[in-house]
């Protein structure tokens, strides 16, 4: 009762300037110009937070603690030097398993240690907590493991999964209820954590790669809330308030994403999504015209404006570079060049932004989707570089298609659209695109990469 | 041994007794005050920087941190304790379990901002097209 009765306040001030320090970092993330300002004042922020807490006197030993932090910084100084951008929605995805499972175990140990004197309202907090930080451990280490190739991308389902994934849910919920009730029952919260990862692990295998964007959204939130739970057991301010922005700023984008996709956030929650369609029927039909790479040079060459339209394709074939090149050769000839970017487009939200951003493209090039929409019917050449679904027309024009509805980037309006791909397969959702065979299409095989270098070899030699 | 009665009971932290009415009603104005604020400030972020603001947020929430410090330090760890199990195995358990805690709550937040700041570097106005060709 202690430090109830008398608050450390150094403490609780150094958590309150945090806290501000926190909201006005993520605050200055409105525009890239002060974005890297306010994210040093977001760590300095943390750091005092954290030297602050070494000095609470619940804290006597100090091993674990220091062991701890220099392993926990050398390997997340290891991560931030060495991840490539392309793997950017592998590494956050781990990042929310790694959240959920410290605010999991905090909530464990509390448990372990407190749970008899604990009241039923903290209880229920901590049953909270430790719910949404053991499925999304699991869930994200699920979501790593498919956006990493580990595992295989493609959605896994099977008879009666909706069945067992609810009973899977009421027994989780219902163990914790049984704890609430007989707070010595410790046999049903270690039952609610097994349920809690296995539950993690049923949510996420039924979701298709192509569906990540909404994935990654949503248990970024869940991790947050899971901390801000977290905030509640412990009776710490800063926990509630960090969590709770965590865990909207994830909800915010679910919803961005959901509305990208025209699904609502229902069907995303409660399954079926993320799911091969099959009965779309036999689709578009005919023969896709392919061109040479001559020729796809001199329609660059000879544009007055092309825009880039990116996929995940990009970041497979790692080639942001390569469109840079090609972009650059265009723009010194006098062509205008701008992209056109879908918030779905990739594997995370965002995720193509920082790719091209990368390869040294200025912001300014890069527009959303509602801005090059307009701008498509007056464009000469639109390049579509491993996208697929976010240009398919179908969404627009096709009432029956899975994906009516959904917006997507216009790029059939424009007088000439080359699509680079691959091979002539369909893409992640399995659909039929019939922008491959519309009149103004022509498509180019291959890895992107290269032919986009040898693409812009070709307009050099125009 | 009185004296390492004494001892232990000031090592044995605070018991999470039931929350002061007030505190709690204090702690639902936070989390409602900080989800209107959340809203505004993130609905503002442009989706050209949704990918830093997710890592961001990440690192930020690795604040959590400062709950699993306390944890990994308020208790005896004892390898034979934790061997023998039952009651007298629980605070080195909890031990174990506040060291994984602040083990990946700092890797959240080392590699989050290191990797924002990393992303948010590459975002650039003009770069001269000459330059960026080099």
């Amino acid at each position: 009762m202690e430090n109830l009765a008398q608050p450390n306040y150094i403490l609780e001030v150094t958590y309150l300037i945090a806290s501000i320090l926190f909201i006005w970092g993520l605050k200055s993330l409105s525009h890239p110009d002060t974005a890297r300002r306010g994210m040093f004042l977001a760590e300095a922020g943390m750091a005092a937070a954290i030297i602050g807490t070494l000095f609470h006197h619940d804290i006597q030993f100090f091993g674990w603690i220091i062991a701890g932090l220099i392993l926990g910084s050398l390997v997340g100084a290891a991560f931030a030097i060495w991840v490539p951008m392309t793997a950017m929605p592998q590494r956050t995805a781990l990042s929310h398993a790694f959240g959920a499972i410290a605010a999991a175990l905090v909530g464990i140990a509390e448990f372990v240690m407190h749970s008899g004197t604990m009241s039923t309202f903290t209880r229920s907090a901590l049953g909270l907590e430790v719910m949404l930080g053991t499925l999304t451990t699991t869930g994200s280490l699920i979501a790593c493991g498919k956006l990493q190739g580990v595992i295989r991308g493609a959605p896994v389902q099977f008879k009666g999964q909706q069945l067992l994934n609810l009973l899977i849910f009421f027994g989780m919920i219902g163990s914790f209820g049984y704890v609430l009730y007989n707070p010595a029952a410790t046999g049903f919260f270690y039952t609610m954590v097994v349920l809690g990862f296995l539950f993690g692990v049923m949510l996420v295998i039924p979701i298709g790669s192509a569906d990540m964007p909404v994935v990654m959204s949503l248990l970024n939130s869940y991790a947050g809330l899971s901390s801000a739970a977290t905030g509640f057991v412990l009776g710490n301010n800063i926990l509630i308030i960090a969590g709770t922005l965590d865990g909207f700023s994830g909800f915010i984008l679910s919803i961005l994403m959901c509305k990208a996709m025209n699904r609502s956030i229902t069907n995303v929650l409660f399954g079926g999504f993320g799911a091969v369609h099959h009965e779309a029927g036999p689709g578009a039909t005919g023969d896709m015209k392919e061109i040479s790479l001559e020729d796809a040079a001199v329609r660059l060459a000879y544009a007055n404006k092309v825009v880039i339209v990116p996929g995940y394709g990009l970041a497979t074939a790692q080639a942001q570079h390569a469109v840079r090149d090609l972009a650059n050769v265009l723009e010194d000839r006098g062509v205008t060049v701008k992209y056109g970017i879908h918030p779905v487009a990739g594997r995370m939200p965002g995720h193509m932004n920082v790719l091209l951003a990368e390869a040294n493209v200025p912001y300014g090039d890069l527009y959303e989707m509602e801005q090059i929409n307009p701008e498509l019917s007056t464009t000469d050449v639109a390049v579509v570089v491993g996208a697929n679904d976010v240009v398919n027309p179908d969404a627009r024009d096709n009432p029956n298609s899975p994906i009516a509805g959904m917006p997507i980037v216009e790029v059939d309006k424009a007088k000439t659209v080359i699509v680079l791909k691959r091979g002539q397969g369909r893409g992640f959702s399995g659909l039929e695109n019939p922008l491959f065979f519309k009149q103004n299409t022509n498509m180019l095989y291959g890895d992107a990469k290269a032919t986009l270098s040898r693409l812009a070899q070709e307009v050099k030699n125009v | 041994m009185s004296f390492l009665y004494l001892l232990a009971m000031q090592v044995q932290p605070a018991a999470r007794e039931a929350m002061d009415p007030k505190v709690l009603i204090a702690a639902f104005y936070v989390f409602a005050l900080a989800a209107f604020l959340g809203y505004q400030v993130i609905s503002r972020v442009p989706p050209l920087l949704h990918t830093p603001l997710m890592s961001a947020t990440n690192a930020i929430s690795g604040i959590s941190l400062v709950g699993s410090l306390v944890i990994a330090g308020a208790y005896e760890f004892d390898a034979h304790k934790l061997m023998a199990g039952g009651v007298d195995s629980h605070p080195s358990w909890a031990t174990l379990m506040g060291f994984i805690a602040v083990f990946t709550a700092t890797v959240n937040v080392v590699s989050g901002f290191g990797l924002t700041d990393r992303m948010l570097k590459m975002f650039r106005k003009d770069i001269k097209k000459k330059e960026a060709q080099k």
